[in-house]
């Protein structure tokens, strides 16, 4: 047992069930984030962050957060520096087999989501415990440091964060047509009739979600007055 | 048919390695792949030059001995095949071709385009075989094995050993040779026994011998020449994780 974790296959099971994770709390994520399209000027979703920031059982779970982060980062540069390592000397013509695209790309669009989440953490988390201060320009002015929604609104009114989000999502897009049904094949679930379906729920879902996340900064830019 | 052809030459292990040119012609469309380059051979010796070093054994695409990365592919440019098995046919006159080595840090060169896979041996004998007495032959009905799962397990079976898998990963990872003789196995009533120390020792040498971690891409099945399939990776994994938690 104690060789599983540091085994290839044993990292490989720790990142996807911690990629599943994420992807579980980006619906509840994306769930919020729609309330900021709801017109009350944000009582709705001040109502729900209210709720997220302080509900005990949500505190709990974010330590879980935190702690899939982490590992699905940790292990995800750890597998891939091996798998560097596992060919020191490349090919002169590069490979020209059949593969799934996305799949080649997931250090890098890796590497895309987390300075996304790096400047997220920075506009927003980070406010709200006083380490970073809320970005200036845009609709509405920040004055309490506890105020997501004018926090939101105020980066989706400035264009230029509007671009660099919508273009996040593309990659976070990327990322997840391979890793939710790849994550299914790496905890050993691989049937010629569930599969397909698997892939299907796995392209929707890698689809919906961050198109859902990308519309609330087009509704805004060109839609909000 | 005519071509150029950009070779891989190295001298040795240690030495540093470059491509040469050859042209070669007047090869016929029936020609395979390593007859042709009996021929380049050949004509290298009359000239006393040193002819290229290729591995090759049966020449029927059974003994998984033959290698080769062809413009990009291992095996070239064709499914289901091995290098002995490619022809000529496959290439356009005046084609350009460019032959290198399998590269992986657990497969070093050896010399030209031979290296040394002989990581696929210590992987093998570390569970790639069932350490019983077989005995005389059982009556055929006293160990039934539905049909589903005894071709599963040929299937699996099929595996040549010759490589192409680590090959053509872009992590040179050895999953699918190592699923193919784990799942062969541990299919059958008679594999089942060993299933979990076979898996976890092989893994573990796996791991030690430095190849890379699968990140299913699918590039192993689709350039395997016996269309050895990515279930048996899960299948691996399964017997892993069942290994390593009973
Ligand atoms: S799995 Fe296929 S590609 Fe890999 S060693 Fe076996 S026969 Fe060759
Ligand atoms: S030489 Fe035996 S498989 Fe090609």
């Amino acid at each position: 047992m104690s060789n599983f974790f540091t085994s290839s296959l044993g990292k490989k099971l720790i990142m996807s069930l911690a990629g599943l994770f994420l992807c579980v709390f980006l619906v509840v994520h994306l769930g919020i984030n729609l309330l900021l399209l709801s017109n009350d000027k944000g009582e709705v979703f001040r109502v729900a962050v209210h709720f997220m920031t302080t509900n005990i059982l949500i505190k709990i779970m974010e330590i879980f957060l935190f702690g899939g982060f982490l590992l699905h980062i940790i292990y995800g540069v750890i597998v891939q520096i091996r798998n560097w390592m596992a060919r020191p000397s490349g090919y002169a013509v590069s490979n020209n087999s059949q593969t799934s695209f996305f799949s080649k790309y997931m250090i890098h669009t890796g590497v895309i989501i987390f300075i996304f989440l790096a400047i997220h953490m920075a506009n927003f988390y980070f406010v709200k415990l006083g380490i970073t201060t809320p970005l200036e320009g845009g609709s509405n002015p920040v004055q309490d440091t506890h105020d997501f929604y004018n926090m939101a609104i105020n980066l989706f009114t400035t264009p230029a964060y509007s671009i660099f989000y919508l273009v996040c999502m593309i990659f976070l897009s990327f990322h997840l047509l391979h890793a939710f049904q790849s994550a299914f094949q790496t905890m050993g679930v691989n049937h010629p009739k569930y599969s397909p379906i698997i892939k299907w729920i796995g392209n929707i879902y890698a689809i919906v979600v961050p198109a859902g996340f990308a519309f609330i900064p087009v509704y805004f830019l060109f839609f909000y007055n | 048919m005519n071509f150029t052809l950009k070779i891989w030459r190295q001298e040795s292990a240690s030495s540093k390695g470059r491509f040469e040119t050859y042209k070669i012609s007047n090869i016929s469309d029936e020609c395979s792949f390593l007859e042709m380059l009996d021929q380049l051979n050949e004509q290298l010796v009359d000239k006393f030059d040193k002819p290229v070093c290729f591995d090759h054994d049966c020449r029927e695409g059974i003994c998984g001995m033959c290698s080769l990365y062809i413009n990009g592919r291992p095996h070239g440019n064709d499914s289901g095949i091995t290098t002995c098995q490619l022809h000529m046919r496959r290439f356009k006159d005046g084609d350009t071709i460019v032959i290198e080595p399998w590269r992986a840090k657990a497969f070093p060169i050896l010399k030209d385009l031979v290296v040394d896979r002989s990581a696929f041996d210590k992987i093998a004998q570390e569970g790639a075989y069932v350490s019983v007495n077989t005995g005389g032959i059982p009556d055929g009905n006293a160990i039934p094995v539905p049909k589903v799962k005894s071709d599963l397990a040929m299937d699996a079976a099929a595996c040549i050993g010759c490589g192409a898998c680590v090959a053509t990963c872009k992590n040179a990872s050895a999953m699918l040779f190592v699923s193919a003789n784990v799942s062969h196995l541990a299919l059958l009533p008679q594999g089942k026994i060993e299933a979990k120390e076979r898996v976890t020792k092989m893994v573990a040498k796996m791991d030690e011998l430095g190849f890379g971690n699968c990140t299913n891409t699918g590039a192993c099945e689709a350039e395997c020449p016996k269309e050895i399939k990515l279930s048996n990776i899960a299948r691996l994994f399964r017997e892993y994780y069942v290994a390593s938690i009973s």
